[in-house]
């Protein structure tokens, strides 16, 4: 029997799993457990040495997957040393004795139907193409709602009344987003919590802190590997805004860059791989648009932002606006953190008194 | 003041030739930014970020020796040669890198063939800057090819000669950029010539051969310089005795591709990773052993 697995990032498991249940209804779709802290060991213990952080995450990810008996894993790439990913990987998991195949949707950065249907019918040959088409749409649109959600989340959260009112609610409407029957039951769920969103009680102060989130993807998107940044943010009552997200990725992004190479022009002339310049125009926009300070994160040694931070340094300092770059690494310490992000909260705050 | 200057860094190693060829003949004076010293190092690893690769460091250390002993500064960008032969995406920033970190003048030409940038439509493009006629830029372009191709020719058959000797036969594989540089692969490169050790470098291989032939160790490959190393790699293994990966830290395409090479090939390898506190007494010791095991296993 089939058991198909995929490495996990942020909440977007569900639409995944969403997705390959019903594509594939006769096998079996594995949920990867949440990352732990043994999840990296594991990653970090068969990676090379100065690979970025993601390969590790994504490594360990796989091998806790295999362990639970899956066998096939789902793996991406493209852009940059992401397309790397697959091929290596598996190496090192047949290498460490695993039996199993890897189905690498994107290579080389493109992709296109022929190619996913050829790698489908590997997994079933027998799978039905107008349904991968229909629940493909639905997972779109499902995608497309969690973001919208999550960045009116990221807006609110640090100010709302209740604590942990906004976290549970959100809890509830993934539980709901799990066990949709079509198109119009998840809108129909979709409008009914945007609406309880809207409700949930807020104070919002009109001198607030506003933070804008820039760097790269992967460590943006998934809350553990950024060591739950947002989190430790909305404590301090700050409004957070983060442009990358899954439905970005997939369907905005290519017209979006067109726009943001015209907005940064001064700045950057081609395009430096990955987000590198889509999070120089960002920085650029944030500065403009009041926002108090910048945080970046990335991977350490993810070489497009590692480009891109040079000319972030240089916006902000013509702007004068305070950036905080963060590069994580398997091996950051939480408190090492938590005690640079208190020292830039402090910051803020007395430049905002000012 | 000179009219251009040509970093001798990264690209330098690939197109400086092929430059000086094309300059010479529109009589263009130009001025190449001496063999890397400590200097050139340090000013370098000021200006750049922390994390960037040794090999970038030491590009900005040349640009900013170079910055006001000329008028324009050659820096291009490469981003592709079609959509399998990427470059790692340093190249790709690095023009905007530099515009951003300095106020010099920059001469920039992009090869982009995905979207129809080629090296010829580049260089036209320079020469027109450099109020030059088109007839000239031509004339220029041809014999600069000319020499290029007749170079790369050279440099396969000397490789292919080296292939048939009897010393203790070296593959080194790394970027020209690393293995040519004062201060990240020569020294390196020193010691094996000292001890009699024929070295046979993976880049001078003709390209055209090597890239394709990477496909029987992964064909999920796509930087075209990893490409063309690994390639160098199937093409030579039958005749050599052991392989030596230079790379600098941290190498974004060279992390993952050499250590896929690593895990699919059988010959006996040494992994030499060199960053801006490297030093070589250590290398020595690593190199020493790696040829005593290559020694052994030549009596047997």
């Amino acid at each position: 029997m089939t058991k198909i697995a995929f490495p996990q990032m942020g909440d977007y498991h569900i639409p995944a799993t969403y997705l390959l249940t019903h594509i594939f209804p006769n096998d079996q779709v594995i949920n990867a457990p949440k990352i732990t802290n043994k999840t990296i060991e594991l990653g970090t213990k068969y990676s090379p040495d100065f690979v970025c952080t993601p390969f590790k995450y994504t490594l360990g990810t796989m091998i806790e997957c295999l362990e639970k008996g899956a066998n096939i894993l789902i793996q991406m790439g493209g852009g940059c040393r992401y397309g790397y990913y697959a091929s290596l990987q598996e190496k090192i998991l047949k290498d460490l004795g695993y039996n199993f195949k890897i189905i690498n949707l994107v290579t080389k950065g493109e992709t296109n139907l022929k190619r996913i249907n050829k790698l489908f019918k590997q997994i079933n040959p027998k799978y039905s193409k107008i349904k991968t088409i229909y629940y493909s749409f639905i997972t779109l649109k499902m995608v497309k709602y969690m973001d919208i959600i999550d960045d009116y989340i990221r807006e609110n959260i640090g100010f709302e009344q209740i604590e942990g009112s906004f976290e549970k609610l959100k809890e509830e409407m993934l539980n709901e987003f799990k066990h949709i029957k079509g198109y119009r039951n998840l809108k129909k769920i979709y409008k009914k919590y945007l609406n309880k969103f809207y409700n949930l009680k807020t104070y919002k102060p009109d001198n607030r802190l506003k933070i804008g989130i820039i760097g790269e993807l992967y460590t943006i998107m998934e809350p553990f590997s950024n060591y739950y940044l947002e989190k430790s943010l909305a404590k301090h009552h700050i409004e957070i805004k983060r442009f990358t997200n899954v439905h970005y990725l997939l369907l905005e992004k290519a017209k979006e860059y067109k726009k943001y190479q015209k907005y940064a022009k001064e700045y950057f002339k081609y395009s430096m791989g990955a987000d590198a310049s889509d999070n120089i125009a960002r920085c650029k926009y944030l500065c403009e648009n009041g926002y108090d300070g910048i945080i970046h994160i990335k991977s350490s040694f993810c070489t497009p932002e590692i480009g891109a931070m040079p000319i972030i340094n240089k916006i902000a300092n013509t702007y004068q606006k305070p950036v905080l770059f963060f590069s994580f690494d398997s091996a950051t310490s939480k408190t090492g953190i938590e005690t640079r992000l208190e020292a830039f909260y402090d910051m803020l705050e007395m430049r905002k008194e000012k | 003041m000179r009219k251009i200057g040509i970093p001798r860094s990264l690209f330098y190693y690939y197109y400086g030739n092929l430059w000086q060829d094309f300059f010479d003949a529109l009589k263009i004076d130009y001025i190449v930014s001496p063999i890397t010293n400590k200097e050139i190092m340090e000013k370098g690893m000021k200006i750049a970020g922390s994390e960037m690769c040794l090999s970038l460091k030491n590009y900005l250390g040349h640009i900013d020796y170079l910055k006001d002993k000329c008028e324009y500064i050659l820096v291009p960008r490469i981003s592709n040669f079609k959509n399998d032969n990427q470059t790692c995406t340093n190249f790709w920033a690095i023009y905007d890198i530099v515009n951003n970190l300095f106020e010099t003048k920059i001469l920039n030409y992009n090869i982009d063939i995905k979207k129809h940038q080629t090296l010829k439509k580049g260089l036209f493009k320079i020469g027109k800057i450099l109020n030059k006629s088109h007839f000239e830029i031509k004339k220029a372009y041809h014999y600069a090819i000319i020499k290029e191709k007749k170079r790369l020719k050279k440099n396969h058959q000397i490789n292919q000669n080296k292939l048939k000797s009897k010393k203790t036969k070296i593959l080194i594989t790394g970027h020209p950029y690393n293995l040519y540089d004062e201060l990240i692969g020569k020294e390196i490169i020193k010691y094996l010539n000292n001890n009699q050790v024929e070295i046979i470098y993976s880049d001078k291989f003709d390209p055209k051969i090597t890239n394709k032939l990477s496909k029987k160790i992964s064909k999920d490959l796509y930087f075209k310089y990893s490409k063309d190393n690994l390639g160098a790699i199937v093409y030579s293994q039958d005749k050599i005795d052991g392989i030596i990966f230079i790379s600098a830290f941290p190498c974004g395409p060279d992390s993952l591709a050499n250590e896929l090479a690593m895990r699919k090939i059988d010959k006996p390898y040494l992994n030499i990773v060199i960053d801006d506190s490297t030093s070589f007494a250590g290398i020595e010791t690593r190199l020493e052993s790696f040829l005593d095991m290559l020694g052994g296993k030549l009596n047997d």
